[in-house]
């Protein structure tokens, strides 16, 4: 089965790619499968400058999901395109740089860098972190701030810019809505939830930040809710994540009306995921009676009973 | 690194809260090297996502088996307990880089080990033990916590210290330390922070290797869950990956 996806004019071979901060800079994947059977990679997010992240723990379990607060952790823009990328070029699969900052200059500034750079195919416009103390979430969360970097972004990008969204808002089709208009051209959702976790023995919160970001199966019900929400509203292409873990989620996501789909936390769990899911995803379509991920979307985003 | 379904050939309490669990596979016994560790999924379906990283105590090359000790600090790890002889776990490894022993000969190496710090520095006294000589001092919580004090006999001068004085001597590590009388040439030390610290800054004039232990997410260097402060250009080491095993001098805890 045919599994080329399109999002705008990024090509895809197939739906499937590892999520941005779950999947490092690709190499420390390699070992396990060829990375060229990915239909993209989104690699960690890239700041201005170097940044150590937040103090350990960053990370804790919880009921099928985890909480991190790694903080944006990366060798800065200038670092991502000398000792990363050149690896990254080896291969054919789309490289989607995901940028974040903490101001809307930062965020300008690091998308100049990285939109030459061959490998790149796309930005991801990171306004979602919940894990940094400036910028980030902030840009997500208030419609008026997500159009003006959006904005900014798009006018030095030359290359498609992805706007991935948080949900940790009342109403995200309000945010998308101003992506949109401010030109994106597409979305990435959803980030991750907000959450805490406590230490029973040593009576405060298990992650020295306090607070995480919940991802995992936990929260998948709430992006499929998300990207239908978003679908009925906003013709972009939509990049779908939260909790991914099987064929049938993908199948879920795509009913939703996502267009890709990008595997996170689970790649923790089992680093062959997103070439086993690739596998299995022909079949698991056609035992749902579709014979092509056309079908999928008409049956899906355009089906009159899933639009309630 | 491999990912193999290992196979339970016994998991039982050794001390509290504290079980000795050996486990058989085709390919990664035979791969460990002394200080690396395993990545353990937990649990079946999607209610645990991480897996569990645990140090290796003890390998078996002829019988193609492996020891961990682990301790029950969770649901995660009281899952793994009660798991029994010929199950299997999902297991990912070895990761990280150990000790590296092959230059010692006939020198005097002091161990320092703390709670679940120990497990991976019984495999070294083992091996440092073939062609030098080794002393051990290891912290435990209280009298019902203390596991391996014979097995590490075999292989070392040990001594065995406890927090409340229930057993051996009373305090911290140490203590112990300070009051032995060894021409050391180096050392090694796993365990908490706060012991791994305070051993650091008391033999700031010996060479010494530190084996860090932290909440981990992938266990193969990607998701920058576990960094460290080092002193190198970057600022940072990733414990998974260029650990756990460090060189004293360069890690700022």
């Amino acid at each position: 089965m045919n599994l080329n996806v399109s999002l705008g004019e990024v090509e895809l071979k197939n739906p499937v790619m590892p999520a941005s901060g779950c999947f490092g800079f690709g190499k420390e994947f390699s070992p396990f499968y060829n990375l060229n059977e990915l239909g993209a990679i989104a690699i960690k997010a890239a700041t201005g400058k170097a940044r150590y992240g937040n103090p350990t723990p960053r990370v804790a379990e919880a009921s099928s999901g985890m909480l991190n607060a790694i903080g944006l952790q990366n060798p800065g823009v200038d670092g991502i395109i000398k000792d990363e990328l050149p690896y990254l070029q080896n291969y054919d699969t789309p490289i989607i740089a995901n940028v974040a900052g903490s101001t809307l200059e930062e965020y300008v500034q690091v998308t100049s860098k990285l939109t030459d750079e061959p490998a790149i195919k796309a930005i991801e416009l990171n306004i979602s972190c919940p894990n940094v103390k400036e910028g980030g979430v902030q840009f997500g969360t208030d419609p008026q701030l997500a159009y003006e970097v959006t904005k900014a972004v798009k006018s030095v990008s030359t290359k498609p810019v992805f706007v991935k969204l948080s949900p940790n808002v009342t109403d995200v089709v309000a945010i998308a809505d101003a992506v949109y208009k401010a030109g994106a051209d597409g979305l990435s959702m959803i980030n991750t939830l907000t959450g805490m976790r406590i230490d029973l023995n040593k009576k405060k919160p298990i992650i020295a930040n306090g607070t995480g970001g919940l991802s995992g199966p936990a929260i998948k019900p709430i992006a499929i809710k998300m990207i239908h929400e978003v679908r009925q509203q906003i013709d972009l292409p939509i990049i779908g994540m939260g909790g991914i873990t099987s064929t049938e989620d993908i199948l879920e996501f795509l009913l939703a009306g996502a267009d890709a789909i990008a595997v996170g936390t689970a790649n923790f769990k089992d680093p062959f995921i997103c070439k086993r899911l690739i596998d299995e995803l022909p079949e698991t379509l056609r035992q749902y009676g579709f014979g092509s991920l056309q079908e999928v979307r008409e049956q899906g985003c355009h089906n009159q009973s899933i639009l309630l | 690194m491999k990912q193999e379904p290992l196979t339970v050939v016994r998991n039982q309490l050794i001390a509290l809260d504290t079980y000795e669990m050996v486990l058989k596979g085709e390919e990664i016994p035979s791969l460990v090297q002394v200080g690396q560790f395993i990545h353990i999924e937990i649990g079946e379906g999607e209610e645990f996502m991480l897996r569990r990283p645990i140090s290796i105590a003890e390998v078996n090359d002829e019988e193609k088996t492996m020891t961990i000790i682990y301790k029950v600090t969770g649901k995660g790890t009281h899952w793994l307990s009660q798991l029994e002889q010929e199950g299997q776990l999902n297991v990912l490894g070895p990761l990280g880089n150990g000790f590296n022993i092959e230059h010692h000969n006939h020198d005097h190496i002091l161990i320092v080990g703390g709670g679940v710090g120990v497990p991976p520095l019984y495999h070294l006294a083992k091996k440092l033990s073939q062609h030098n000589h080794v002393t051990a001092v290891l912290g435990f919580q209280t009298k019902e916590a203390v596991f391996y004090e014979t097995q590490f006999q075999q292989f070392a001068n040990t001594k065995i210290t406890t927090d409340d004085g229930s057993y051996g001597y009373k305090g911290q590590v140490t203590k112990v330390i300070e009051k032995l009388n060894q021409p050391f040439t180096t050392y090694y030390a796993c365990g908490p922070s706060g012991m791994l610290k305070a051993v650091q800054n008391q033999m700031s004039h010996l060479n010494g290797y530190l084996s860090l232990e932290e909440r981990m997410g992938c266990g193969i260097g990607a998701c920058f869950a576990c960094v460290c402060e080092h002193t190198n250009d970057k600022g940072y080491v990733k414990i998974c990956q260029d650990g756990p095993v460090l060189k004293a001098s360069e890690v700022i805890l």
